[in-house]
C-alpha cells in the first residue's frame, strides 16, 4: 500500500506539472458558476450542470486515460524493472490519474455551489458529485483496459471513442427502438433493469428523480420514482455504480498483469 | 305605506352609512345575553326589510331558513356553527344580505349537499365579507340570480375528495358576480355548472383538491384577474361557449395529471394576458375550436401548450413561451391551428435585417415530445443526448412532426404583454 502512495505522488507532481487538471477543475468552476449566475434557481443549474456533467466526465475520462497510458509507456516500462508488484503499480497509475480527476471535479462544482445555493440542493449535489465521481473512475478504468488491450494507438483511440458513443448515444437509441416495437407490454420493469446496464442513464435518471422533473415522466415515472426512490433502489444503484467500476478495474489488472511489455 | 316608507328611507340610508353603522340602527339586535338570544327568533320577528343585527358569540341554532328579504349583519364575526351535521343557512326569498358572518362545521352527507350558506331560487341577494370555515359546501347557488358574492374567506378541510364539497357551488344560474374571493381546501374552488353571464373577478384559488376553477355548460362568463395556484388538477372549463378568460395567473399545478387550463369542447373564447407558470401542462386544450389565444405568457411549464388534433382554427399570436420543457406538442401531423409572432425562448435563428422578427421560422413541436405523445415511456430519455440529436435532426428536415405547425414570424425579444395578475397577489 505504501508503494502504492508513492505512485500516486510522483503521478501528482507529473500531473500539476502540466497543469491540465486545474484547466479540468477551471471548467467546472466556470460552466457551473455561469449556469448560477445566469440560470437563476438551484434545481435548474442542477439539471443543465447534469446534461454537461455526463457528456464531459465521461469523454474526458475515457480519452485522458487511454492518452496517458500511450505516453507513460516509457514510464511504466521503468518502474517495472524495479521490484515493484505489478498488480500494486497498476493501482498507483489507475488512482493516481482517476483521484486528481475526481478531485477536480468536485472541487469545481462545490465552490461555486457552496458560494450560490442556499443548500436546498444539498442532497441532490450530493448525488451529482457522487455519480460524477464513479463515471470518473468507471471510465478512467475503461480507458486503461482499453489501451492496455491495443498496442496501435489509433485502434485504441478508436475504440475508447466508440465505448463512448456507445454509453452516450447508442444505448439510448436501443432503448427508444425497444419502447416502440414493446409497445403493447408493460414495460417499466424491464427498463428500470435496461437503465441501470448503462450508468450514464443510471446517473441521469436518478438526478432527473430528485428534481420536480419526475411530475412529467407520467405512470414511467411513477413507477420509477416508486423503485429509485426507495432505500432498495437508491442500494441497488450504487451497487451497480460500484459494479461497473469495479469490472474495468478488475479487467484491467489482470490485463496489466499479464502483458508482454 | 307611510311604514313602508319609512322602512325603505330606513334601508337606504343603511346601505350609504355602510355596514359599520348598522350596530346602532339595526331592528333587531341578537346576542347571547340580549332579549333576542338567537338567529331564529330574530328571523321570526323580522318583517321583510328589516336589519338583523348578530353579535358576536357562538350561535348553534341547526339549520336555518332565512325566507324574508332581511339584512343578516355580524358584528366581530359571530360564528354560526352547523355542529357538523347541518346545512346552516337555507335562503329562499329575494335581495337578503349576509355579511360579516364566521359560517363553521357544515356537516358532510353523501346524501345531501349541504353547504353553509343554499340559495335556492333567489334574485338580489348579497353575501359578503362573510368566514367558512369547514364548510361542506360553502356557498351554493342553485336557479338563482343577479348575485353578489363578495370578499369572503373559504377554509375548506381538503383530505378526500368525496368528503369535500366545493367552495363556492353555482347550478343553473344567471348573472353572478364572484368577486375578491379566497378559497382554499375544497373539491373545486368556484364550481359553475349550466351558468350564464357571470363574472368571477379578482378571485385566489389555491390548495383545493381537485380544480381551482371548474366550469360546465357555462355559455358567455367572463373570468379575470383570478390566481389559481397550487390546485390539485388546475382549471377546467367544459362544454362551454363565449367564454372571455383574461389577466389570470395560473401558477405551480403541478403533478402528473395536473394543468393550467384545461379546456374541452369549448368554441370562440379568448384567452388572452394570461399567466402560465410552472404547471406540468400549461395549456390543454382537446375538442376546442376557434379561440382567440393571445398575449399570454408561458414560462417553465413541462408542456406550455398541448392541443389534440381534434382541436381547430385556434389561433395562438404574440404570446411568450419561455423556457419551458415542450412548447408545443401536439397528437397528430396534421395542423389545423396558426402559430404566428410569438416570442420563443428555445429559438434559435437570426434576424438579419433587425426588425425583430427572425428570418427563419420557428417549429414548436420537438420531435421528442411526438415521441412521448405516442409512446410514453420514452420519457425516461428526457436529457438524453441521443433525444437532443433527434430534436435537431427534425427541426432541419421534419418527418414526423406536423410540417405545417410552424411560427413563420418568431419574435426576437420578449413581448411585453401586460397582465392583471400582478394586482392580486395573495
Amino acid at each position: 500500500m505504501d508503494k502504492v502512495g508513492k505512485i500516486i505522488k510522483y503521478q501528482l507532481f507529473d500531473i500539476f506539472r502540466n497543469k491540465w487538471l486545474l484547466f479540468y477543475a477551471l471548467f467546472f468552476f466556470v460552466v457551473t458558476d455561469g449556469l448560477f449566475r445566469f440560470g437563476g434557481g438551484g434545481a435548474k443549474v442542477i439539471i443543465s450542470f447534469m446534461n454537461i456533467m455526463l457528456f464531459i466526465i465521461p469523454l474526458v475520462s475515457i480519452l485522458f486515460g487511454t492518452m496517458f497510458l500511450y505516453n507513460s509507456r516509457e514510464y511504466i516500462e521503468l518502474l517495472l524493472t524495479q521490484p515493484v508488484k505489478r498488480r500494486v503499480l497498476f493501482a498507483g497509475l489507475y488512482l493516481g490519474l482517476a483521484l486528481p480527476l475526481v478531485a477536480g471535479f468536485v472541487l469545481g462544482v462545490s465552490i461555486p455551489f457552496a458560494l450560490y445555493d442556499d443548500g436546498g440542493q444539498l442532497a441532490t449535489l450530493g448525488l451529482l458529485l457522487l455519480s460524477g465521481t464513479f463515471l470518473t473512475l468507471m471510465f478512467t478504468a475503461l480507458a486503461f483496459f482499453i489501451a492496455l488491450r491495443n498496442e496501435d494507438r489509433a485502434r485504441g483511440f478508436g475504440i475508447s471513442i466508440l465505448v463512448w458513443l456507445i454509453f452516450s448515444f447508442v444505448y439510448d437509441g436501443i432503448i427508444l427502438f425497444a419502447s416502440f416495437s414493446l409497445a403493447d407490454y408493460p414495460i417499466e420493469k424491464p427498463l428500470i433493469v435496461a437503465s441501470m446496464l448503462n450508468p450514464i442513464d443510471l446517473a441521469r435518471i436518478l438526478i432527473l428523480l430528485k428534481t420536480d422533473f419526475s411530475a412529467l415522466m407520467g405512470y414511467t415515472g411513477a413507477v420509477f420514482q416508486n423503485f429509485f426512490g426507495s432505500s432498495l433502489g437508491i442500494t441497488v444503484s450504487l451497487l451497480t455504480m460500484l459494479v461497473w467500476t469495479m469490472i474495468p478495474a478488475i479487467l484491467g489488472t489482470r490485463t496489466f498483469e499479464k502483458k508482454d511489455f | 305605506m307611510k311604514k313602508k316608507i319609512a322602512q325603505y328611507a330606513f334601508l337606504i340610508l343603511a346601505l350609504l352609512q355602510g355596514g359599520s353603522v348598522a350596530g346602532q340602527t339595526a331592528d333587531l339586535v341578537v346576542g347571547t345575553d340580549g332579549s333576542i338570544p338567537s338567529l331564529k327568533q330574530a328571523l321570526e320577528l323580522a318583517r321583510p326589510g328589516d336589519t338583523i343585527l348578530l353579535k358576536s358569540g357562538v350561535y348553534k341554532e341547526g339549520a336555518v331558513l332565512v325566507d324574508k328579504s332581511v339584512q343578516i349583519i355580524g358584528q366581530g364575526f359571530p360564528v354560526l356553527d352547523g355542529e357538523g351535521e347541518y346545512q346552516i343557512m337555507t335562503v329562499t326569498a329575494d335581495d337578503v344580505v349576509i355579511r360579516g358572518i364566521e359560517f363553521r362545521n357544515v356537516g358532510v352527507s353523501f346524501v345531501e349537499d349541504n353547504a353553509a350558506i343554499k340559495l335556492e331560487g333567489v334574485s338580489g341577494v348579497r353575501i359578503v365579507e362573510n368566514r367558512f370555515i369547514e364548510a361542506f359546501f360553502g356557498v351554493y347557488l342553485a336557479q338563482s340570480q343577479k348575485t353578489l358574492i363578495e370578499g369572503n374567506e373559504f377554509y375548506g378541510t381538503g383530505t378526500r375528495e368525496a368528503t369535500t364539497g366545493n367552495g363556492i357551488h353555482l347550478w343553473y344560474c344567471k348573472e353572478i358576480t364572484i368577486r375578491n374571493n379566497k378559497i382554499n381546501g375544497h373539491r373545486d374552488g368556484i364550481y359553475f355548472e349550466f351558468v350564464e353571464d357571470s363574472k368571477v373577478e379578482r378571485n385566489l384559488s389555491w390548495g383545493n383538491l381537485r380544480y381551482g376553477l371548474h366550469f360546465m355548460f357555462s355559455d358567455r362568463c367572463e373570468y379575470l384577474k383570478n390566481v389559481f395556484r397550487q390546485n390539485g388538477a388546475g382549471v377546467a372549463v367544459m362544454y362551454t361557449h363565449n367564454m372571455s378568460m383574461h389577466d389570470n395567473l395560473f401558477e405551480k399545478n403541478w403533478g402528473s395529471a395536473a394543468f393550467g387550463l384545461l379546456l374541452k369542447e369549448i368554441t370562440d373564447s379568448y384567452i388572452t394576458n394570461n399567466r402560465f407558470y410552472k404547471n406540468s401542462i400549461g395549456l390543454y386544450t382537446e375538442g376546442s375550436n376557434r379561440l382567440h389565444v393571445r398575449e399570454n405568457t408561458f414560462e417553465e411549464n413541462g408542456w406550455a401548450v398541448k392541443i389534440m388534433a381534434n382541436s381547430m382554427e385556434s389561433e395562438f399570436v404574440h404570446n411568450n413561451f419561455i423556457n419551458n420543457t415542450f412548447d408545443v406538442a401536439t397528437n397528430s401531423r396534421q395542423n389545423f391551428n396558426t402559430f404566428d409572432s410569438n416570442y420563443w425562448s428555445s429559438y434559435t435563428g437570426y434576424d438579419l435585417n433587425r426588425d425583430g422578427i427572425g428570418d427563419v421560422p420557428f417549429r414548436p413541436v420537438r420531435l421528442f415530445s411526438y415521441i412521448v405523445e405516442k409512446q410514453q415511456t420514452a420519457m425516461i430519455l428526457s436529457r438524453s443526448f441521443f433525444i437532443d440529436i433527434l430534436d435537431i435532426a427534425e427541426r432541419i428536415v421534419p418527418m414526423l412532426t406536423p410540417e405545417t405547425l410552424v411560427d413563420a414570424h418568431p419574435r426576437i425579444k420578449k413581448l411585453n404583454v401586460p397582465t392583471g395578475e400582478k394586482e392580486n397577489e395573495g
